[in-house]
């Protein structure tokens, strides 16, 4: 991330301590995960020291420090999702792309992450891939999901 | 109306809008029909779903492709459209009208009132039901300790979780010395299974609003909070929408309508930690640090963000207050039963027919809520227990089905009330594996401050790990229940405090399930792993070779139209073929 945007972010927040989590945030949404640099640089900003910028990049479970995948695949497993088998759909996922849950596969194309509950308990088990939900899975759909991902690799790479 | 809850619009509710605007105008019907996007419906098993208005017709799971169809028959022609109509399950006759279908039929929407109806980014719909009326008469017509009485007498109590009094809140931080007081809006909706503070959010943001503006007037708060989960993109946006055009409105601000009463009101985005729940945690996360709880007291109402006095009230409490001080707190307490008054809205998943956000006064029982709003249970299976109050909470079995809903009775039989998740699970559902899956949420969520939480649930999984892996031992059951009871009394806050619940109550009413995975090495729901296998009844196999087709393992051997079985040796357990069959012959042991 370019300074001038970083300093933006920070701006909007008044470079204030009770600010930082929010500031963190907004990094992650545009990087995808929080970079150490980037965490160096708001500690040294708001003035407070790094392991404090870090304690809370680590309580609050929706920050990752590590580089995350071009297409984040959240499977829920909240209650509702798992008495509707959410971990059989997850177990597919990672079956299917190869890696754990929290993993990146190491081209940096898919993570897959858990998540506890987004909400749509109704539509259980729900999965969340690219800020878009899809609800009512079952194994087949898994399948239709990661092809989609995969497609559009392809497509990436060709351009 | 068009639903555009955040489950409908998974189910691609914004493009059957568009079509249907498109056909509207092909049609020239622009000037007669007025498609409008609401905010959930409820309903969401039964998504996309429109709702004509003035007739109430109801349609559900309508596709771009019906679209067409539905503007010819219905708009132009003025039939409804049957096969978009809803059948409740196992009957032929389809129910037109929304208000004749049962899950609509039995509730009582009070915070609801306005979900499906209006248009949640629109103030001035808001206001065509009636809304901020109440703001104007609690700021120009009452005192600030007129509220709070109004409020007390309505015997409204916190539906966050605790139940606590909210007219008794209010009154405890306003006698409170000090100056800049502060008012909460908890939405940070943090238990698995619940999404009802999501859907008001998202359907109703000005409800939330106006029951600030005059929940801060009550305590003397000027500045308000909503501190609001970041995983609820949505129902963010609406409320920032409703700020916006209430501060626009004048109903946010300083002097609001000339009262001399000043509030404004930010937002907060939630980091994702259940412990933020606990008053305490959810202040220092407000103040920018881990949430971490404190003992109490000093309770928040004395000491709270930035050392002053605050009042955190949920989302779901403070959609009540309008209502109450527009009606009256006499007549929202003729509702419910003599301890819990009014309503109650709880969000109704699991193994039900109609999965969706139902709201019924205090007291209807659970057979009310699961057979006759939820419409029992799907493909003839058994109910087998309801998971209220999430993982704080517990499981309540099938003999007590007609337990009526308050906090009392639910705490009596070993459950809470919590926000409303209400988990349905029928004979497929193991409890050992409820119990775990908590525990495994819990241990996650711990903030590790207190020894007893931290290292207690950890111990608690391991040994529920051990049981439905096949390893447990009898020996190891005595244990659990004494681990739970101490974790119980020597935790610092309600997480660690009310975190034994999943374990004691499956103990309490379904002890035969672990003696079952213990002694036997079974699991009697089919559900954990290590102690199932699969086999295919060869009577009702087909040879269709679908299972074969799915299975990852290869673990399927038979030719097309020949009988097929499963090799356990190879066998991962993954239930593909399970999921694939069509014929129902692939059973689980």
């Amino acid at each position: 991330m370019n300074l001038e945007m970083l300093d933006e972010i920070m701006r909007t927040y008044g470079y204030e301590e009770s600010g930082v989590v929010a500031m963190l945030q907004d990094i992650q949404r545009k990087e995808r995960y929080v970079p150490e640099a980037e965490l160096r640089l708001v500690a040294e900003r708001v003035g407070i020291p790094a392991s404090r910028v870090y304690g809370l990049a680590t309580f609050y479970r929706s920050f990752s420090l590590k580089p995350r995948g071009e297409h984040i695949i959240n499977v829920c497993l909240g209650t509702a999702c798992h008495v509707r088998g959410g971990a059989r759909v997850m177990d597919k996922f990672t079956r299917d792309i190869g890696i754990q849950p929290g993993e990146t596969t190491p081209d940096g194309k898919v993570t897959i992450e858990p998540v506890r509950c987004v909400g749509c308990c109704g539509l259980a088990p729900v999965v969340v891939v690219d800020e878009e939900v899809h609800g009512k899975m079952n194994q087949k759909k898994v399948s239709r999901i990661v092809e989609e991902c995969r497609g559009v690799h392809r497509e990436g790479v060709q351009a | 109306m068009a639903c555009a809850g955040t489950g409908c619009l998974s189910n691609r509710s914004a493009d059957v809008k568009k079509t249907l605007q498109e056909e509207i105008a092909r049609h020239g019907l622009d000037d007669e029909v007025l498609v409008v996007s609401t905010g959930c419906n409820g309903f969401c098993e039964q998504g996309p779903i429109l709702v004509a208005l003035p007739d109430g017709i109801f349609y559900q799971k309508v596709t771009v492709k019906d679209v067409p169809g539905l503007v010819e028959k219905y708009l132009l022609g003025g039939e409804p459209v049957e096969s978009l109509l809803y059948r409740p399950p196992g009957q032929k006759e389809a129910v037109a009208r929304m208000k004749d279908i049962q899950f609509f039929r039995d509730q009582r929407p009070i915070v609801l009132r306005n979900k499906g109806l209006i248009d949640p980014e629109s103030i001035d719909e808001y206001i065509g039901m009636d809304g901020y009326q109440a703001m104007v008469k609690g700021l120009l017509e009452m005192t600030p300790e007129q509220i709070v009485e109004e409020v007390k007498k309505s015997g409204l109590r916190g539906r966050g979780g605790a139940g606590f009094p909210t007219g008794v809140k209010w009154e405890f931080c306003r006698k409170s010395p000090g100056n800049g007081k502060f008012l909460i809006c908890n939405a940070d909706e943090g238990d698995p299974g619940a999404f009802m503070d999501r859907s008001i959010l998202e359907a109703d943001p000005h409800s939330v609003l106006e029951g600030m503006v005059l929940a801060a007037r009550a305590i003397g708060a000027s500045e308000g909070v909503v501190y609001v989960r970041d995983e609820y993109p949505l129902a963010l946006r609406r409320l920032q929408i409703a700020i916006q055009q209430a501060g626009d409105y004048g109903f946010l601000g300083e002097d609001i309508l000339g009262s001399g009463h000043d509030f404004r009101i930010r937002v907060v985005r939630g980091g994702g930690a259940f412990v933020c729940g606990e008053e305490t945690a959810l202040i220092r996360s407000v103040e920018g640090r881990p949430g971490r709880p404190v003992p109490r007291p000093p309770f928040p109402a004395q000491k709270g963000l930035w050392g002053r006095p605050t009042v955190i009230n949920n989302v779901e409490t403070l959609s009540n207050v309008p209502t109450i001080l527009r009606e009256g707190g006499e007549w929202y307490a003729r509702m419910g039963t003599s301890s819990s008054r009014g309503t109650k809205v709880f969000s109704l998943v699991g193994k039900v027919n109609n999965t969706g956000l139902v709201e019924v006064p205090m007291g209807t029982t659970l057979r009310q809520i699961i057979f006759d709003i939820g419409g029992g249970i799907p493909g003839g299976k058994r109910f087998k227990a309801i998971q209220s109050g999430g993982p704080s909470g517990g499981c309540i079995p099938e003999s007590l089905v007609d337990l009526p809903v308050d906090y009392e009775e639910l705490t009596k039989v070993g459950a809470i009330m919590g926000s409303g998740g209400l988990i349905v699970m029928d004979e497929t559902s193991c409890m050992v594996d409820v119990a775990r899956f908590f525990l495994g949420f819990l241990m996650d969520e711990s903030c590790g401050k207190c020894t007893p939480c931290r290292e207690g649930i950890l111990r608690m999984h391991e040994i529920l790990t051990d049981i439905t892996e096949g390893r447990g031992t009898m020996e190891q059951l005595a244990l659990l229940e004494e681990l739970a009871l101490a974790v119980k009394d020597a935790s610092l806050c309600a997480l660690g405090g009310t975190a034994p619940n999943p374990v004691l109550s499956t103990l309490r009413y379904f002890r035969d399930e672990y003696v079952a995975h213990i002694r036997d090495r079974k699991c009697p729901a089919g559900v954990c792993r290590s102690l199932i296998h699969y086999r295919i009844l060869s009577e009702r196999c087909t040879g269709c070779t679908a299972c074969a087709r799915a299975c990852p393992a290869e673990a399927v051997k038979g030719k097309k139209k020949e009988k097929h079985e499963i090799n356990a040796e190879v066998c991962i357990r993954c239930g593909a073929c399970h999921e694939a069959c069509n014929f129902e012959a692939v059973q689980v042991y």
